[in-house]
């Protein structure tokens, strides 16, 4: 099992430096804001859905940890090119994933490094906050 | 506790601001208890009840005589706390409460001295906080002479650990005729309590931050007080006399005490108040107090390491932020070492807004602190630092 020291060196530091879609879109057709009232953490997340009804882009833009930080920036990439429906079966099995509930395999891609954090039960609303916020878009369009 | 172990290191525990560890004699006290003595109060005629009972009252002569000599009848138990606040807006607030009625508090309450008021119905309307991590007396002057229904304050802050001039404010508050409730849950740890010379009208605190354990607090007002005010909560143990057309009470404290309390939760806060009376509580706070000053040459020395700006007097708490880490990537970090701090808003969303910061970390100090355990904590500090570097 992955300690926190690793999960932070392997990928947490390098998104939080670095988010990548780090900005807000032009033409947002879904947004949502993601919160976390125990630590005041916020997420504002925009994403812009294509004619044929796939994800053309997202962007996210908020202050937090550098674990939500970091979720949201893979999350960001992770989304590119999904169908809504393919968009929250992701979220599903990443929600699945912190809590215990399922082993990781390749569906869910880079997003399997965030495993290491179901040991740490107050940790991982951070790493599903931004998660939520996604729910959260899809059910509103602009 | 404080020998286990966390995350396979012995445990360095740095949080007692936000619950102490209990000395033995407070869980042999309650174990005892149940092995012994274990029935329900002001109901048996039977011995294990009539020691139940005589238990449970003399834990209300400890605590009156902890404060500094009120009598027993002013206090009461309660879950802690938060709950006395909200029996104090409920039943003292809320009754006589008229439409554009306030509530004077400070930018430095924890939640649980602003939420309470408003779901009473009362506007809060805040005492600023200076620079340096003090009360705006000036203001809290002026504040009070505009007609405020209540001032409530803070002792000692969660968050800063700035000790509040309460006899001052008090005074003050005097003066303009406005009743003085303080929460004292970070406060009755640290200082001697008198209330006997304070000036407060209620006091209210946690048994669990008093090396006590939770479930369990003390609400003391003043008599006349207590006594105009009606019941919060009803049921048995707080009534004189019942039938379908009337009910009447029974007298303070027990008509505040409806249904069975935590009898083994006010036997082991009885059995903390005895331990600590036992102690040389001038030596535990200059221990305290060499303790914090190290601490905060400690942090200083680390470098990124940001201290919030307080007063010199301190009930123990070092709050700070790490350049460039959030709190919460801190916290967990230092977990990893076995080091137990707080990280976050504590309680106090109002006073981070107010210091500019969305979260800070929390160190705080306790009898059982030993300098190692700071010193563990510039180390790990060291460490975050260079995973973030
Ligand atoms: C200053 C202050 N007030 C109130 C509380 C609430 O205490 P409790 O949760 O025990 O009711 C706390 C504890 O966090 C505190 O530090």
């Amino acid at each position: 099992m992955a300690t926190m020291d690793e999960l932070y060196q392997s990928v947490i530091i390098e998104h939080d430096r670095s988010p990548r879609n780090f900005r807000r879109l032009e033409a947002p057709t879904h947004q949502a804001d993601g919160r976390n009232p125990l630590c005041g953490d916020e997420v504002h997340l925009e994403l812009r859905v294509d004619e044929e009804g796939r994800i053309a882009e997202v962007g996210f833009q908020g202050r937090g940890c550098a674990v939500s930080k970091a979720s949201a920036s893979m999350m960001t990439t992770a989304l590119g090119g999904r169908t809504l429906p393919e968009a929250l079966e992701l979220a599903d099995r990443f929600q699945a994933l912190l809590t215990g509930k399922r082993e990781a395999d390749a569906s869910l891609g880079k997003l399997k490094v965030f495993q290491g954090l179901a040991a740490y039960p107050m940790r991982v609303k951070c790493a599903t906050m931004p998660w939520h916020a996604l729910r959260e878009a899809l059910r509103i369009e602009l | 506790m404080l020998r286990t172990t966390s995350r396979g290191k012995p445990i360095v525990y740095l949080d007692t601001a936000a619950s102490a560890q209990k000395p033995q004699a407070v869980l042999d006290a309650m174990t005892r208890f149940y092995e012994t003595s274990n029935a329900n109060i002001h109901r048996g005629v039977y011995q294990a009840s009539e020691q139940a009972t005589l238990a449970y009252d003399g834990a209300r002569e400890t605590l009156a005589s902890f404060l500094g000599g009120v009598a027993p009848e002013e206090i009461v138990f309660v879950r802690g706390t938060t709950e006395a606040i909200n029996l104090v807006a409920q039943s003292f607030l809320r009754p006589t409460l008229r439409p554009d009625d306030w509530v004077l508090v400070t930018e430095m309450e924890h939640h649980a001295n602003i939420v309470p008021w408003q779901l009473a119905g009362a506007r809060t309307v805040p005492v600023p906080v200076t620079d340096g991590g003090e009360l705006d007396l000036d203001a809290a002057r002026r504040l009070l002479s505009e007609g405020p229904r209540l001032l409530a304050v803070v002792h000692a802050s969660n968050t800063l650990g700035t000790i509040n001039p309460i006899a001052e404010l008090a005074a003050m508050a005097r003066n303009a005729g406005v009743p003085v409730l303080v929460d004292g849950a970070q406060a009755v740890g640290h200082l001697a309590v008198d209330l006997t010379t304070l000036g407060a009208d209620f006091y209210c605190f946690s048994g669990h931050k008093l090396f006590g354990p939770t479930g369990v607090g003390v609400l003391w007002g003043r008599r006349e007080l207590l006594e105009a005010m009606p019941p919060w909560q009803g049921g048995g143990d707080m009534i004189d006399h019942v039938s379908f057309e009337r009910t009447t009470f029974a007298p303070v404290p027990h008509k505040f005490e409806a249904g069975t309390p935590d009898i083994a939760g006010v036997i082991g806060l009885d059995a903390a108040v005895h331990w600590l009376g036992a102690q040389d509580r001038t030596a535990i706070a200059a221990h305290e107090e060499t303790l914090w000053r190290a601490g905060r040459e400690l942090l200083d020395a680390v470098g990124g390491v940001v201290r919030l700006a307080v007063p010199d007097r301190n009930v123990g708490i070092l709050t700070f932020t790490v350049d460039g880490a959030h709190p919460h990537d801190v916290a967990s970090l230092l977990d990893q070492d076995g080091i137990c701090v707080r990280a976050g808003h504590h309680c106090t969303q109002p006073l981070h807004r107010r210091l500019g910061l969305p979260a800070t970390v929390r160190a705080s100090i306790a009898p059982y602190t030993a300098l190692a355990d700071l010193e563990a904590l510039a180390a790990g500090l060291r460490r975050v630092r260079q995973v973030f570097a």
